[in-house]
């Protein structure tokens, strides 16, 4: 049994000050196994976002403990926290996030550029990620020539490139149409099936039924933490699939 | 992560925004190209009044008489009909003082002496053209070398013109040109306010001096203009040439000694010496003032493009808030992001310093307001630098801003 790649401790995030402070996480534990794919649920102001933002070593808490496969967060200095960010995580956002006036290549590139890979080793590795994600004709597109659904493919390439041991998804589908989500997922479910630990935030039961655990969070607090299937096993949906 | 990645990401930067990186590049590019050119031209007329300093003559002190000396107060002497003389106390110079100074005894310094009678406004006419002469100087033939005054056609006068008090005459190009034209005016016949000299040689073109014309000029022996012209009275003054450019302090002392021994002066002196290698040092002293005066106005515009540098990086880094949190979200250490914004501030004023000094290079091949600029090597690699430290010192602060950004905070921002 290998250890945890996510393990949260007593997590509370407070915002403002004095009359205003909002508490948006009121202690939040828990861990999260290599393989699994997690999807958080919650309506808006549940605090889920902030979780994310956390998990993506994006944001700090108030308290609590934070550890990435292994490694104390909270203990790394501002350099060190650069690099875990750029190995360990891949972060999707709901707003795609891709560098305007850049190939989609190049955004692809970028997380590599940052963790020093040299450059012909660095266009081989973008170029399998987005033909992973379905965009090998597009690579020298830039993120204004392509669709909702296609740049969202190129973020989630963009976060699988450096082979992290965790992708972190905050509503991905969130600004997507039926047919992108359903591309999105594919993809999604395609790499949780090949093993990698998915974290995936959304409100939408459709999504969460992607995943092989559901946490349900309310007012920062979690209310609820069920599994759809094994760690070991593929996604439920997936399984659906090839029946 | 290396040096060129970071230098690619800043050129993407800048590209992405060429009209507003072409404006800034601009401003830095008026502050490079005024500091070196204004520079230059402060140094080209410093070097074009040296030059006409030397032109005057080298090694040469000039005495000519002094019209507030001889002690006493008061206005000039009301003596009266006498040529344009000085106080009646003071003693005006004589053919007698000059030939004093020649005594090796008493000034060994002194090469030569020359003294000299101007005639002020001598008509010269030959056939039917006439030209009021500017300067008619009657003089022996040391005057020649002592101020610098070659001939350029024909030859000088002798010794033996000035003796015989013959009525030969050397021009000054200006002359010639108004009175002959083309026509070469050596051996023919000028009158000189109606008196007829014949002309040896032509003096070699010394072009003008600020607003006097050096070239218009007459130089014949002195017992002839004496005779014709000015009249048997005192002389103008008196050139001393010294033994060599060292030697003018102590020439300086010996002659001021034998004339104060011949006039008998005690408190101040009734004539006047100058000294051209102190006018020299007073002269760059000034320009030298002037030079630094225009490259202070030149820095203030360097000065105003490095402004605009940070001006145009903090609006960049604001409207890259959220680029600069994407590329912390992927993992951007606090060093890289800080080094793309200098090196774009720096990539702006190197490319604006380096096109200015290109500018500049170019602007000092033409004369500018009748000077002609000289490149001072040091004021382009200040300028260059200064701009290239503009660019890291006023990138430095957005760029800092950028780099200090929490990846959260960035990512937020609209």
């Amino acid at each position: 049994m290998t250890a945890p790649v996510l393990q949260v401790k007593d997590l509370v995030k407070e915002y403002g000050e004095g009359d205003a402070k909002v508490r948006a996480l009121r202690g939040v534990s828990l861990e999260v196994e290599r393989g699994d794919y997690v999807a958080v649920m919650g309506a808006s102001g549940s605090g889920k976002s902030t979780l994310m933002n956390i998990l993506g070593c994006l944001d700090v808490p108030t308290s609590g403990r934070y550890l990435i496969d292994g490694a104390d967060v909270g203990s790394l200095d501002e350099h060190r926290l650069a690099v875990l960010r750029n190995r360990r995580v891949g972060f999707v956002f709901q707003s795609f996030n891709l560098i305007p006036r850049m190939s989609a290549l190049a955004n692809v590139e970028l997380p590599l550029v940052y963790g020093g890979v040299g450059q012909a080793e660095r266009r081989a590795r973008a170029l399998e990620a987005l033909e992973r994600v379905g965009l090998a004709e597009r690579v020298h597109h830039e993120p204004n020539q392509l669709s909702g659904g296609q740049q969202q493919r190129v973020a989630v390439a963009r976060a699988l490139v450096t082979a992290p041991a965790l992708l972190l998804a905050d509503e991905p589908t969130g600004n997507l149409d039926t047919a992108s989500t359903r591309d999105v997922l594919r993809i999604l479910d395609e790499l949780s099936e090949s093993g990698r630990t998915i974290v995936l935030i959304t409100h939408e039961d459709d999504v969460a039924a992607h995943a092989k655990r559901v946490i349900r969070l309310v007012d920062g607090e979690i209310v609820e933490d069920r599994r759809q299937a094994p760690v070991g096993g593929p996604p439920p949906r997936r399984t659906g699939a090839a029946r | 992560m290396n040096q060129v990645e970071i230098l690619r990401f800043a050129l993407r930067g800048l590209l992405a925004n060429k009209m507003r990186s072409a404006l800034t590049t601009l401003g830095i590019l008026i502050g490079v190209a005024a500091v070196i050119l204004l520079v230059a031209v402060g140094e080209g007329s410093s070097r074009s009044i040296q030059q006409n300093i030397q032109r005057l003559g080298a090694n040469t002190l000039t005495i000519s008489p002094s019209f507030s000396g001889g002690g006493g107060f008061g206005g000039p002497g009301g003596g009266g009909g006498g040529n344009t003389g000085p106080r009646t106390q003071a003693r005006p110079l004589t053919l007698a003082d000059a030939k004093a100074l020649t005594d090796r005894a008493a000034a060994p310094s002194v090469r030569s002496v020359s003294p000299v009678v101007t005639a002020g406004s001598a008509t010269a006419a030959y056939g039917a053209a006439s030209h009021s002469v500017a300067q008619l100087v009657g003089t022996y033939p040391s005057y020649f070398e002592a101020t610098n005054k070659p001939v350029e056609q024909g030859t000088y006068f002798f010794n033996d013109d000035v003796l015989a008090a013959r009525k030969v005459i050397v021009l000054g190009r200006t002359v010639v040109e108004e009175l002959f034209g083309t026509v070469d005016p050596v051996g023919k016949q000028v009158s000189v306010s109606g008196v007829p000299f014949t002309v040896v040689g032509v003096l070699k073109e010394a072009g003008s001096s600020g607003t006097q014309d050096a070239d218009d000029v007459a130089v014949a022996p002195l017992p002839a203009v004496q005779q014709s012209l000015s009249g048997f009275g005192s002389l103008s003054s008196i050139v001393v040439q010294a033994t060599g450019a060292a030697a003018t302090t102590t020439a300086q002392a010996e002659v001021t000694a034998v004339l104060n021994q011949r006039h008998g002066v005690t408190t101040s002196p009734d004539y006047r010496i100058l000294n051209q290698a102190t006018l020299q040092e007073t002269v760059s002293e000034a320009t030298g003032t002037f030079t630094v005066l225009l490259a202070a106005v030149a820095a203030i515009s360097l000065l105003v493009g490095g402004i605009g540098i940070t001006n145009i990086m903090l609006v960049t880094v604001t409207e890259r808030t959220r680029e600069i949190g994407i590329r912390k979200a992927v993992g951007a250490p606090r060093g890289a992001i800080l080094g793309q914004f200098l090196m774009e501030a720096t990539l702006l004023s190197l490319v604006g310093g380096l096109l200015g000094v290109l500018v500049a290079f170019a602007g000092t091949r033409f004369a500018i307001a009748g000077i002609q600029p000289v490149l001072v090597p040091s004021s382009v690699a200040l300028a260059l630098g200064v701009s290239v430290g503009i660019g890291l010192f006023f990138g430095g602060y957005p760029a800092n801003r950028a780099a200090g950004l929490r990846p959260i905070q960035a990512l937020r921002h609209e």
